[in-house]
């Protein structure tokens, strides 16, 4: 066989050089535009801006750091926040269960298709459209205040019952998916050894079903949790008068024009979310993903 | 595992790095509000002559001041412009000042419509140039009470070209609101039976409502001019604000959405522009408005150019344009405001408009309280008293809304 010689010939004697020009773009994308980013974020937290022109002032000061946690609105806008990503989980965990238990273990193959097209069906449409979709759904003399009055009940109206129930809903195949996933892998047959030495379907869901299938709820959650924390758009469409932390950055970077303040809001919901992934890698179910 | 953490940790320390480079140490934050009373503007030169056009102009505008048709045929000014002058013209609605001062510096933008909370802040950070009146052939039929005020001039120097002004009005539901409001209570009383369905304009401007609602209710907190407003008093509006906060279905700043929900009923009660009530008119829904008794808050519009203007022929051609007296008919019916050219009024359909909108009253204009950025020297004269500035509204406004 002829040497090889040239470039390839370069590329195919140095494994150490070609693994280093494969990996060398991805990497630069991570480092520098993505990780580069949150670093140029938190730099500019400690900055000020004057508050009359709304220039960024380049002197170091805690000053914002200092308002965000004295100042108690932006304490009740964060707790809302994270209260809204927790229960807007619980409830897509909730339901997305029963659908992916049926999906997975009972439904036939044929069946079993058209329910995961059906899931995945809402990711085609666009998230403006959905949420505008709800905002028409909930209001006066909507779908939502007719279907329940039958029941004597009206709907709930913009607000945060609103809002939790259409970020459920926009954030659900996120959840129904990993589940699905993790009921498929989970055989059958330890279903049935179940059955065989006498547990009855509620001890086997508990003591089979959802132990193994927990690692999987904690993925789904890793995105309606993160989702549901960076979300500015859902709360003003459908969420009445109230703010969550994505519209306080929203409104210093669009309206006020305070970057500074802006990045320092926006460091909370990454320090939640490290210490959410904290919490769930010492559980273990980051391991068995 | 540890090579991944070493990498990570080396990356950010090269951005942080770089970041910093940008920082000088020392010096203390967000100290440097300077005020209109004391600014002298930084230095910007002013155009001397007019070039050849660019072809291309971007326009920042309030919603429906200009107009392309797109929104309604046969409401259509900008293509006139552009077949006159070739030059191409984007427009850019805004929803607040706030928003509006924030894209100006972005540099993208040739002119803005901007209201007096906007245009001494643009002046101030050097995003406006001075503009040479003497090359507009519009400016002498300006009506003389707009012209060389505080919110667009500095030292005899105008920043641009008047537009056109109004008050914000009180709008309602007719068929669901009943007796018919008279007066701004109708939004603050704490006992309203349309609690949940009131609306107000999200900004911090809006607090300037509060203060004027205040100046004739408690004249003991001796507010006497709502944009100047020392702690105490705003405190107080502050608290008048929240108070109103659960009554609120909604804070409007996106004129569309309240019009959707004045429409949907899911707001029957609240401030607003006479476009926006004339958009819901003509889509059939029983909206009725009023400059309430106590007087409103308003705007006093100035077309301004940017300093980065990369189209400035065409920027001055457009100013001379929209404040030339047909375009300024038009737009000015369209928004339902005072036209700023005098010439404006034998133009409009509407014979009696100039009338409706006072539009030659000097006197009925000085009723209304223009937005104005409130600086922390008191704009009411006051010497013995700090006042707030518009940090310290935008910080309340977040509070108010909790």
């Amino acid at each position: 066989m002829a040497a090889t010689t040239g470039t390839s010939g370069l590329l195919h004697r140095r494994p150490a050089l070609r693994a280093g020009l494969l990996l060398a773009p991805p990497m630069l994308w991570l480092g520098v535009a993505y990780l580069g980013a949150l670093a140029a974020l938190f730099v500019t937290a400690f900055w000020a801006q004057n508050s009359f022109t709304g220039d960024v002032e380049r002197t170091w000061t805690l000053a914002n750091f200092h308002d965000l946690v004295t100042i108690g609105v932006y304490r009740t806008i964060a707790l809302r926040t994270l209260a809204i990503a927790l229960l807007v989980t619980v409830v897509d965990a909730v339901i997305a269960f029963p659908v992916a238990l049926y999906m997975a273990k009972v439904a036939s193959p044929r069946v079993q298709r058209l329910l995961v097209v059906a899931v995945l069906m809402p990711l085609w449409a666009s998230y403006l459209v959905k949420a505008y979709a709800w905002r028409g759904m909930l209001g006066t003399g909507g779908l939502v205040s007719d279907l329940l009055k039958p029941f004597g009940l009206d709907t709930p109206g913009y607000g945060l019952t609103a809002l939790i129930v259409t970020l459920a809903y926009l954030w659900l195949p996120y959840m129904v998916l990993p589940i699905y996933a993790g009921l498929e892998r989970l055989p059958g047959s330890l279903l049935e050894a179940s059955a065989d030495l006498g547990a009855r379907n509620g001890t086997t869901l508990r003591r089979i079903v959802l132990p193994t299938v927990f690692p999987a709820f904690v993925a789904g959650s890793i995105f309606t949790f993160s989702l549901t924390m960076g979300d500015y758009i859902a709360v003003r469409i459908v969420g009445g008068p109230n703010q969550m932390l994505g519209n306080v950055v929203y409104d210093n970077v669009g309206a006020a024009n305070n970057l500074p303040f802006a990045a320092a809001v926006a460091t909370v919901p990454v320090v939640v979310m490290l210490v959410y992934l904290a919490a769930v890698r010492r559980t273990g179910a980051l391991e068995s993903l | 595992m540890k090579k991944t953490t070493v990498t990570i940790a080396a990356s950010l320390a090269l951005a942080f790095g770089a970041a910093a480079c940008g920082t000088s140490s020392g010096g203390d934050g967000g100290s440097g509000s300077t005020g209109a009373g004391t600014f002298t503007a930084p230095k910007v030169p002013m155009k001397k002559s007019l070039g050849p056009m660019e072809g291309q102009v971007n326009i920042l505008a309030w919603p429906g001041y200009a107009e392309d048709g797109s929104n309604d045929k046969t409401v259509d000014w900008v293509t006139p412009f552009e077949k006159k002058t070739g030059c191409q013209a984007s427009v850019k609605y805004f929803g607040t000042s706030d928003e509006a001062l924030n894209l100006m510096k972005t540099g993208e933008y040739d002119v803005v419509s901007a209201s007096g909370d906007a245009s001494l802040r643009l002046i101030a950070s050097g995003d406006a140039a001075p503009v040479n009146t003497s090359l507009l052939k519009s400016y002498p039929d300006i009506q003389p009470f707009l012209k060389n005020r505080a919110w667009n001039s500095v030292k005899g120097q105008m920043y641009g070209i008047p537009q056109g002004w109004g008050a914000n009005l009180l709008m309602w539901r007719a068929d669901k609101v009943n007796p018919a409001p008279t007066g701004w209570d109708a939004v603050f009383d704490k006992s309203s039976p349309y609690a949940g369905r009131i609306t107000a304009y999200d900004s911090p401007i809006y607090i300037a409502d509060a203060a004027l609602y205040l100046m004739h209710t408690q004249p003991k907190l001796g507010i006497k001019n709502p944009y100047a407003l020392d702690q105490k008093q705003l405190d107080a509006a502050v608290n008048l604000l929240k108070q109103q906060r659960p009554m609120i279905s909604e804070y409007w700043s996106d004129y569309l959405k309240e019009q959707q929900a004045f429409t949907s009923g899911d707001t029957v009660l609240g401030t607003t522009w006479q476009f926006i009530a004339n958009l819901a008119e003509a889509d059939k829904v029983p909206v009725k408005t009023i400059f309430p008794d106590d007087g409103s808050t308003g705007w006093s519009d100035t077309w301004m150019v940017s300093s980065k203007s990369k189209h400035s022929n065409c920027a001055y051609a457009w100013m001379d344009y929209i404040a030339g007296p047909s375009a300024n008919a038009q737009s000015a019916e369209y928004f339902g405001e005072a036209p700023a050219n005098a010439k404006a009024c034998a133009l409009t359909s509407d014979k009696s408009f100039c009338d409706t909108y006072h539009a030659a009253d000097a006197k009925y204009a000085d009723k209304i309280w223009y937005w104005t950025t409130p600086i922390k020297q008191c704009i009411d004269g006051r010497t013995d008293a700090t006042c707030t500035d518009y940090g310290q509204w935008t910080q309340a406004w977040t509070e108010i809304k909790g």
